[in-house]
């Protein structure tokens, strides 16, 4: 076979692979309201790794700006970032697989929850005022001596320890400092806690580590009433607002923190990042009001080198910082060698918990999933439809020519649908119709190179040089037409939002794909071709 | 081997007066229709509110509307969605309290209008959106930039792929064609949403793209045909396209045509929009786009001034008529001096 033929498969062939691959349905997580107990649960289903937007699969979609009715907001860019930090903290109250939390622009922010149908609800969790509380963790590890009673109340109420063997060899692996836990433990029964088994000591006390994975199961078990009784008094759980990794595997953190915050928010006044010129550190200076100035300074003078947590929402920000000495009205929290994005995090949690930023919902869009659904089984039907009418047209006009263009289509729907999976971009009913019309205008670059061809045969070429020339003569136009597409698709993203995105998105990339597929693999297999028939002196054109 | 419009030899630039007139024409109706009724624009722009329903059992539109009035929603509208049991209900916003208040004012009162006629549990509310005036006005700026914005882009491409002069022309085409599909929109009452927009770009880039074919043809045909002035290498240009031309669109109508009848009423606009864009941008390639190329070259010629040749000889007459096509020698014919 031809060196140059035999290239241009292997490429074609691979391109094929990685686009299969791509779209290979995969096992994904995803967070829903479990029916019975009312709480989040994992589950794991199986499906096409393509996003589809919410105008197909059905959900929320909300765009929210900083109210200023009640007066102007001075810096509405900093109010709408504390109103980012807190819609992501409360993110697990809705039962979504993949919500998104963005700022669009300065000053709005856009939040969609796929599958949510209750507006009223998504509402009230995001417009709630946010709460920020300090609160000592648990020194005197109160939380740890009662967990043999919580595992034996598991036991007596019969709770089996799920999937045993996967903690044991995280604990190996995670080395000494967490296998303590789980080691205590045993060491009361001969079979290790359900609880305890799950739970790694983390570095400082009241901390521990949970594999993000056992999470929502951990939850449900220390919010038995069961559990619930045998925790020590004046002791809370809390969850950590992130999942951080350690090693290869993705932990979340549970703090057990006194039940009375030291502070909370509305008695802070002030807070920043900085570096500090002399350590280089980063550091998180703040500044509190008088009453609340007071209030901490004996708090933190009987509390010296204990741990503090910062709760937002219920949620634990980052690892709680240890106290040093007595703080007055000025304090701050030092970071160490911590990037200055984390202390500006950190600064943004305590501003939000302090100065909450009131929203109003200035775009609510619902979708319920049967309107979702209806309009891909009728985008589907249009596209099979117009596939259909594009491939009669083809192979009646060009016939066996027609035919390889048909074959490039195929594979052209192919990579616009791996590209869409690829890429991770989101498939929009408007999406979806730019499919369907680029497929007329994919074969467009075939059309345009099988009448080159017909030309140069006029022109009385050979078969072979007539083929290489209609190709290359007909590239200029393809290009220049593609491009001024490609350039007008671009704006329509730049300025458009959610489904109109989505479409340019569709028409770029399916512009791309039929690069490849009309101009790559079309000349392909016409090189097969000649090569397999020699002899041909008229070319089914 | 089939071949439409193999070997075409029409003189298109001839009927350019009759063109303009026609396209004139259509856009007087349109900017009638735009003066008198003006655009149907979707809450998306004018902000309000939106709820379709899917009712289980038929009820007449007349007793919703009852219904509506009846709970103070009198500028509502009521419209069927596709099917006679689906119902869009709008309230475009009356601009005085503040926008989420009254969307769940305007909300709640379709509740009870519906519950009223059609009755409590026998409905499913499939859609709710609420738009705020500032987002509304927003989009009507973005929209209106996205498309100017295209223009200036397309523009300095062309510029630098071809030449100024093409650039201009073909931008013009396009304008017209932008023009003509709003005129379209206005005539058929259809819903201005973002979408349709969307359809507005994707007409622009479509007709572009047509223009641009052609006078690729056409910067080629002038480096291999010296002879020939600017008329007759325009109307070579066409013709040698045309059978591209009809292939194309003809695949291209296919698939829009699909999306018109069968992917539902969501996207019917869209696919109206892209159906006339489809005529109007291959009208506009070769009556507009081509004229206009000819008419700059008049008013600013090029280096060599091969446009302004064809109106220099008091008889520029083309002889391309089809029925003496050996009267003249012909562009096709292989030409002696290189």
């Amino acid at each position: 076979m031809d060196k140059r033929v035999r290239n241009r498969l292997i490429t074609t062939g691979v391109l094929i692979v990685g686009s299969i691959m791509s779209l290979v349905p995969r096992n994904t997580r995803q967070r829903v309201v479990d029916q019975t107990t009312g709480r989040m649960k994992d589950t794991t289903i199986r499906r096409l790794p393509i996003n589809l937007g919410l105008d197909l699969q059905g959900g929320i979609h909300l765009a929210l700006e900083v109210d200023q009715s009640k007066g102007p907001v001075p810096d509405c860019a900093d109010a709408i970032q504390r109103a980012e930090r807190v819609v992501r903290t409360r993110i697990d109250e809705f039962g979504t697989t993949e919500p998104v939390v963005q700022i669009q622009g300065r000053c709005r922010l856009i939040v969609e929850l796929a599958g949510e149908k209750d507006p009223a609800r998504a509402r009230s969790v995001i417009q709630r005022t946010a709460f920020l509380e300090f609160r000592i963790t648990d020194m005197k590890n109160l939380f740890k001596d009662a967990l043999p009673q919580m595992d034996a109340a598991l036991r007596r109420a019969g709770v089996k320890a799920r999937g045993g063997a996967a903690p044991s060899a995280v604990a190996q692996l995670f080395g000494g400092d967490t296998s303590k836990a789980a080691r205590d433990s045993a060491a009361d029964a001969n079979a290790p806690g359900v609880l305890s088994s799950l739970l790694f000591q983390g570095q400082l006390p009241g901390e521990y580590l949970v594999p993000e994975e056992q999470w929502p199961l951990v939850d449900s078990l220390v919010q038995r009433p069961d559990v619930k009784a045998a925790m020590p008094r004046g002791i809370e759980l809390r969850w950590g607002a992130a999942s951080e990794s350690r090693g290869a595997r993705a932990y979340r953190a549970l703090y057990a923190v006194e039940s009375k915050p030291i502070i909370t928010g509305e008695e802070l006044v002030k807070a920043v990042a900085r570096r500090d010129p002399v350590t280089n550190q980063s550091i998180v200076p703040f500044q509190l009001s008088h009453r609340g100035a007071r209030r901490f300074s004996d708090e933190t003078a009987r509390h010296i080198n204990d741990y503090m947590a910062i709760i937002l929402d219920g949620r634990v920000q980052g690892q709680p910082p240890v106290i040093r000495g007595q703080i007055g009205a000025n304090g701050q929290i030092e970071l160490g060698n911590k990037s200055l994005q984390e202390a500006s995090d950190l600064a943004l949690v305590l501003r939000a918990g302090a100065l909450p930023a009131p929203l109003s919902i200035i775009e609510e869009r619902t979708i319920g999933p049967s309107l979702g659904a209806d309009s891909i089984k009728d985008g589907v039907t249009a596209g099979v439809v117009g596939v259909v009418l594009v491939v009669v047209i083809m192979v009646g006009y060009y016939r066996m020519s027609g035919a390889l263009a048909v074959a490039a289509l195929t594979l052209y729907c192919l990579f616009t649908l791996a590209g869409l999976a690829a890429f991770g971009f989101t498939l929009t009913l408007p999406g979806l119709a730019g499919f369907v019309l680029s497929i007329g205008i994919a074969v467009d670059a075939n059309v345009l190179i099988f009448e080159r061809i017909r030309e140069e045969l006029v022109h009385g070429k050979s078969l072979r040089l007539a083929v290489d020339d209609g190709f290359l003569h007909a590239m200029n136009a393809i290009v220049d037409s593609n491009v001024s597409t490609v350039l007008t698709a671009l704006i329509l993203y730049a300025v458009g939002t959610g489904p109109v995105q989505g479409f340019a998105i569709t028409l770029i990339i399916g512009i791309a794909a039929s690069m490849v597929s009309a101009i790559f693999v079309v000349k392909t297999l016409f090189l097969m071709w000649l090569n397999w028939r020699p002899d041909m002196v008229t070319l089914s054109i | 081997m089939i071949r439409l419009f193999a070997n075409a030899n029409y003189d298109f630039i001839k009927w350019r007066r009759e063109a303009f007139s026609l396209t004139g024409a259509i856009m007087l109706v349109g900017l009638i229709f735009l003066v008198t009724r003006g655009l149907n624009y979707s809450i998306e722009f004018t902000g309000g509110t939106l709820v379709q329903v899917e009712l289980h059992k038929r009820v007449a539109t007349g007793d919703i509307r009852a219904a509506l009035d009846n709970v103070g929603l009198r500028g509502a509208d009521i419209q069927t969605f596709g099917s006679d049991t689906s119902y869009v209900i709008r309230a475009r916003l009356t601009a005085t309290a503040g926008a989420t208040q009254e969307a769940d004012a305007v909300a709640a009162a379709v509740g009870r209008a519906l519950d009223q006629s059609v009755g409590p549990g026998q409905y499913t509310v499939v859609r709710h959106e609420s738009v705020g005036p500032k987002v509304g006005r927003e989009l009507q700026g973005k929209a209106l930039m996205a498309i100017l914005l295209s223009f200036v882009v397309t523009l300095i491409y062309l510029a630098f792929r071809f030449e100024w002069r093409f650039g201009l022309a073909a931008v013009v085409a396009t304008a017209h064609d932008v023009v003509a599909t709003i005129a379209f929109i206005s005539v058929m009452h259809l819903e201005v949403s973002l979408i349709v927009v969307g359809a507005v770009l994707t007409v622009v880039g479509y007709s572009l793209n047509d223009t641009i074919i052609i006078f690729d043809r056409v910067r080629e045909n002038l480096r291999k045909y010296r002879r020939q002035n600017l008329y007759e290498i325009l109307n070579l240009s066409i013709n040698e396209t045309l059978p591209r031309s009809v292939l194309t669109h003809g695949t291209t109508i296919a698939t829009t045509l699909a999306l018109l009848i069968l992917a539902g009423e969501v996207i019917r606009p869209f696919a109206w929009v892209m159906s006339f864009g489809i005529f109007t941008g291959t009208f506009s390639s070769i009556y507009i786009a081509a004229p206009v190329l000819l008419w700059i070259e008049k008013r600013w010629p090029g280096e060599d001034a091969r446009g302004a040749r064809t109106f220099g000889s008091r008889t520029p007459a083309p002889q391309f008529a089809p029925a003496t096509p050996t009267a003249s020698p012909s562009p096709r014919a292989p030409q002696p001096t290189r």
